[in-house]
């Protein structure tokens, strides 16, 4: 089994930046009204925000962590640590925590690294941070997370142009020995199912090339090319609706979580509505406990977890006294991550909206 | 589960569909009221009823439900 616990750090605050650009469900022209309305009815995805070309994963959560930063008045002398958790970096190489560091302005005595996760990355990068600063090495953390993958999907694939949104987001923690908050994992892997979520061309396995630009007919209306996302709707939901109940059910266990006396809050990884829905009720986890953002934002892979925070839950956060938050998230791989998050005051920055910024001056 | 029982849980994850209209040997994806969602009802009653995972692919190559129940039963 694989669980994680951490008592010496506390989350101080979050944040989120969206790109400017909203993308309206039913604007979308290849399916008829009553289509549309019944995608809406099972995924509760309304609208969502899309970057524009200009707009990185990166550019997203500058302007969210700029944000927290000046909310939580923090020196960014002090901060020595920065985690990005991303599918969609600026470049191939390098690790765009690095490009983060200049950009933030961040000392050069800083610790930074990517992690490739999707929609697991807020579970995992919360996890990886954490457990690094309980060393007591470090004081002051952030946490990047977010994907772009609107631009890996087909216009003609509705199974993942219709469901994704962008965005950024942003976890700030300290090191504090003395009151820290509580942070208990359970992680699961199973790498078995790779064809289920992924992009098949533009890593080291199959490189671009020519063809892979090849557009080719799916069946269903689908059509892409080789550089887009495929997701196996089907193999996600059947692999998500029993494992996620089965990690949260590890970790309560293991934990000694009692779920309806422990647990304030409910909130999850934002895949759609008809997976929620099904993973808070065999997770015993009752409506009213349970927050959302899939409807504004649609499934806004790994920042989905604190933009939900952020959009949805931002005065219950900022109030004094501990909230325990249970959240369980499920990204391509398939990795998994559920956990228990007893927190105190979390100042949770107002959402911030990043505007296109034709002034594109990056190399390459 | 026996085929008929599953017949049954198959036919009470349709909401238009009579009843008696499910018979082993349906041809569920010609079914009008097939669709994702349905699709995803499914997947959900037979974890639930027979703590099975089914993938895409299994309901793909199915034909009729006495198909998916022996891919099912063989998992």
């Amino acid at each position: 089994m694989s669980f994680l616990s951490i008592k010496n750090i506390k989350l101080v605050g979050l944040s989120a930046g969206v790109p400017e650009n909203i993308i309206e469900t039913d604007a979308y022209n290849l399916m008829t009204p009553e289509q549309i309305e019944h995608f809406i009815e099972s995924t509760g995805v309304e609208r969502r925000r899309r970057a524009t070309a200009n707009q990185c994963t990166s550019d997203l959560c500058v302007a969210a962590a700029e944000k927290l930063i000046e909310d939580l008045g923090w020196e960014k002398q002090d901060i020595d640590l920065l985690v990005f958790a991303s599918h969609t970096g600026d470049y191939k190489l390098p690790s765009t925590s690095c490009i983060l560091q200049n950009r933030l302005s961040l000392p050069t005595e800083c610790m930074a690294f990517d992690i490739n996760h999707g929609c697991s990355g807020f579970l995992y990068g919360l996890s990886i941070i954490a457990n690094l600063m309980s060393t007591g090495n470090f004081h002051k953390g952030l946490l990047l997370v977010g994907n772009t993958q609107s631009k890996n999907v087909s216009y003609e694939d509705k199974s993942t142009y219709m469901i994704f949104g962008d965005a950024g987001a942003v976890a700030a923690l300290e090191y504090a020995p003395a009151d820290g908050d509580s942070f208990d994992f359970h992680f699961m892997t199973d790498g078995s199912q790779l064809e289920s979520v992924y992009v098949p061309h533009g890593g080291y396995r199959h490189p671009i090339t020519p063809d892979s630009f090849v557009v080719e007919d799916c069946g269903d209306g689908i059509k892409r090319n080789k550089t887009n996302l495929i997701m196996d709707g089907m193999d996600v939901f059947a692999f998500a609706n029993k494992h996620l109940p089965k990690s949260v059910k590890a970790l309560v266990e293991h934990f000694n979580i009692d779920k309806d006396k422990d647990v304030d809050y409910f909130v999850m990884h934002q895949a759609n509505k008809f997976l929620c829905d099904k993973v808070m009720k065999k997770s015993g986890m009752p409506a009213e406990k349970s927050f959302f953002s899939y409807k504004n934002f649609g499934n806004s892979s790994g920042a989905s977890i604190p933009l939900t925070m952020v959009t949805e839950m931002k005065d219950i956060l900022n109030q004094e006294g501990r909230k325990n938050i249970l959240s369980t998230a499920i990204g391509g791989g398939f990795s998994l991550a559920s956990a228990m998050i007893k927190v105190g005051k979390v100042h949770c920055s107002d959402l911030v909206i990043v505007k296109d910024d034709p002034q594109n001056n990056w190399p390459g | 589960m026996t085929l008929d029982e599953f017949v049954k849980a198959f036919a009470a994850e349709f909401d238009d569909t009579p009843a008696e209209q499910f018979t082993p040997a349906t041809n569920f994806r010609e079914l009008e009221e097939w669709g994702s969602l349905v699709a995803l009802a499914i997947i959900s009653m037979v974890d639930d009823e027979m703590d099975v995972q089914i993938t895409g692919a299994d309901l793909r190559n199915s034909k009729t439900i006495e198909d998916l129940y022996n891919v099912v039963c063989a998992k």
